[in-house]
């Protein structure tokens, strides 16, 4: 039996994520020995055709031609992971979703008639069926080595959905919040990244998307009786990488 | 009988009890100002301390603050529990690797660090106590967390101030260390800068006799009952009679709803307790399938997956997690452990980051209970 065969896919997105994968370094090595890598163009121009035993995808879905590839790269893949907030979530450009996205094209492209979008960004389980979502904007690479060992080794990853507050809690990190006042989306954001930023004394930017039971409208009220945030503070907190998530989208439409 | 000798130690004279303790091969671990808060961490000398710093606190609200005079310990507890030192956040039990057919097991290797903490309260004695019958008082001993136990030097310092947050006078806890030390220090400023020291242990004994002491005056027994008096003032209050029981009555209260209204399920106050046990066990593999890991983390029962089992989670709602806290804590404890889950210290009321405050909670229910009765 030959090696698992990998792919690796991007849609609309900055390759951060599948970047992550070649800033394996030291463990990249066990990967190519792991898996034959058999689709990834960032990496090759050896493209070999499907099918794939997993594919990892990047990047959300923003053309008509990007919602029919990925119908095919599903067709052709034993496993679909979606890697970072973009393929997740939608991405930072799901904020288009709440604009005019013709009016977006003439303001920033000089020939806007050659440009063909559609008017809302959305993630890959919108269009087909996924199997595991890796959220992060970017991943972590060490989660990502520990979902595609998982899928080797027929285990179930293991990928916590508890808050960033529990990172900073098992690092010894003190709370921005509490000791200095910061608005955090630590306690409603997946965990994931090793709570990151309260370790360099910032707030959570909440680029892991919502937790299992995000209770965004208590904090959005904490924040803005205690905090002194304003609505625009807060729905600029919730509105960015994971905008489209239901929770996030919801609560920044609550505030202004 | 003989009357307990009690000793002053010049402040100026607290690095011989560093210099003692580091001669006897512990490692010092205690209080210092970091990142805006008073953490537990190494510490080498007395220069380590927040000499100076106190700590302002409220529901989901902590500052430190200068203080006007010279205090080594003018604060109260801060976001960190001396568990971390006794049962880590996150360890690898054991590791394997594959050996043919068979596989190679390596535990991590057992031998116990040897911590000597300064500055330990009264109320997080209380909590050592407590997590020593969790971990070593039933039917199966958590060797690792009982061989850190044993090894462990503690340094008492009684508080003689009080936070908004603390209630230990209501759970009886403190604000003086009764027992459970090798050494207690009480922190006085008149009629000189000194710590009237008592002795818990013969460790204690050997320990202190190694340092210049003299023998505390009338006056300095009065300035270091002041200070622990002026700490049991304090404004929150739990009320423990018939806690346990009115907890158990109100499964069904709609109080649970109210407070899932504002908790983020996010898990903080069971971190910063410290008498919270919980943890979960990962196994890992690696790329090869050649080696394997299990490591033990800090887990909390508003995680999710904390109560799955087969079929699904028992505990889907913020509200369900809630109850389950809050009941263990001061209700269910008692069954399982023989006392209260809870020692005071007002960690979990300080570090919510939405501010939900325990005691308030527990009287809100007591006075729904109240209501209820009168209206039926």
């Amino acid at each position: 039996m030959g090696k698992p065969r990998l792919a690796v896919w991007k849609f609309a997105s900055c390759d951060g994520c599948q970047l992550s994968l070649l800033d394996c370094e030291d463990e990249l090595l066990a990967v190519a020995g792991a898996v034959e890598i058999a689709y990834f163009a960032e990496a090759s121009s050896n493209l070999q055709p499907g099918p794939y035993d997993v594919s990892l995808v990047e990047g959300s879905i923003t053309t008509a031609h990007d919602a029919e590839r990925i119908k095919e790269i599903r067709r052709q893949s034993g496993a679909v992971i979606t890697i970072g907030a973009c393929a997740t979530a939608g991405g930072i450009q799901a904020l288009r979703n709440f604009a005019d996205v013709e009016e977006f094209t003439r303001a920033v492209y000089a020939t806007p008639a050659f440009i063909s979008t559609l008017d809302r960004s959305t993630p890959i389980s919108d269009h087909i069926q996924v199997d595991f979502e890796l959220r992060g904007c970017p991943i972590n690479k060490y989660q990502l080595l520990e979902v595609i060992n998982a899928f080797l080794n027929k285990r179930r990853p293991n990928i916590r959905a508890h808050s960033v507050c529990v990172e900073c809690k098992q690092r010894g990190t003190v709370c921005v919040t509490v000791a200095r006042g910061e608005p955090c989306l630590g306690p409603v954001t997946h965990a994931g990244c090793g709570a990151l930023c309260p370790s360099y004394n910032r707030g959570c930017f909440g680029c892991y998307g919502p937790k299992e039971l995000p209770n965004t409208e208590s904090l959005a009220a904490w924040a803005r009786a205690e905090l002194g945030a304003t609505d625009r503070d807060i729905k600029r907190l919730y509105h960015n990488f994971n905008t489209w998530t239901e929770p996030f989208r919801s609560e920044g439409n609550r505030n202004g | 009988m003989e009357k307990a000798l009690i000793l002053t130690l010049a402040a100026d004279r607290l690095d011989q009890l560093f210099h003692e303790l580091q001669g006897r091969g512990y490692e010092c671990v205690g209080p210092t100002l970091r990142d805006d808060a008073i953490v537990y961490d190494h510490i080498e000398s007395s220069a380590d301390l927040p000499r100076g710093w106190t700590d302002e606190q409220a529901p989901g609200h902590y500052r430190v603050k200068r203080r006007d005079d010279d205090a080594y310990f003018g604060y109260v507890v801060g976001p960190h529990s001396w568990k971390k030192y006794l049962f880590p956040p996150e360890r690898r039990l054991w590791q394997l690797k594959r050996a043919g057919q068979k596989f190679d097991r390596t535990d991590t290797p057992a031998e116990p660090p040897r911590y000597a903490f300064i500055g330990v309260r009264a109320c997080e004695i209380a909590a050592l106590k407590i997590q020593d019958r969790v971990f070593t008082g039933g039917q199966f001993t958590e060797p690792k967390y009982a061989a850190a136990r044993e090894q462990a030097f503690v340094v008492a310092v009684n508080c003689t101030q009080a936070a908004s947050t603390c209630f230990c006078v209501s759970m009886k806890t403190g604000p003086e260390a009764q027992d459970g030390y090798d050494l207690s220090l009480t922190e006085v400023l008149t009629p000189e800068h000194s710590f009237v020291i008592r002795v818990g242990s013969d460790h204690g004994r050997e320990v202190l006799a190694a340092l210049q002491t003299a023998a505390a005056t009338p006056a300095h027994e009065q300035a270091a009952r002041a200070g622990i008096e002026n700490a049991s003032q304090q404004a929150r209050k739990l009320e423990t009679a018939g806690l346990k029981e009115l907890l158990q009555r109100n499964f069904e209260s709609e109080q649970w709803d109210d407070i899932a209204k504002r908790c983020l399920s996010c898990a903080n106050c069971t971190m910063a307790c410290p008498t919270c046990f919980c943890s979960s066990v990962e196994d890992t593999t690696d790329l090869t399938g050649e080696h394997a890991e299990r490591w033990q983390r800090w887990d909390s029962c508003f995680n999710p997956d904390f109560s799955y089992i087969h079929g699904g989670e028992v505990r889907k709602t913020t509200a369900s997690r809630y109850r389950q806290w809050m009941t263990h804590k001061l209700s269910t404890w008692f069954d399982q452990f023989g006392s209260s889950g809870c020692v005071g210290c007002g960690r979990c009321i300080s570090w919510c980051p939405v501010g939900i405050d325990l005691t308030e909670e527990a009287r809100k229910m007591r006075e729904s209970e109240g209501t209820c009765h009168e209206g039926s």
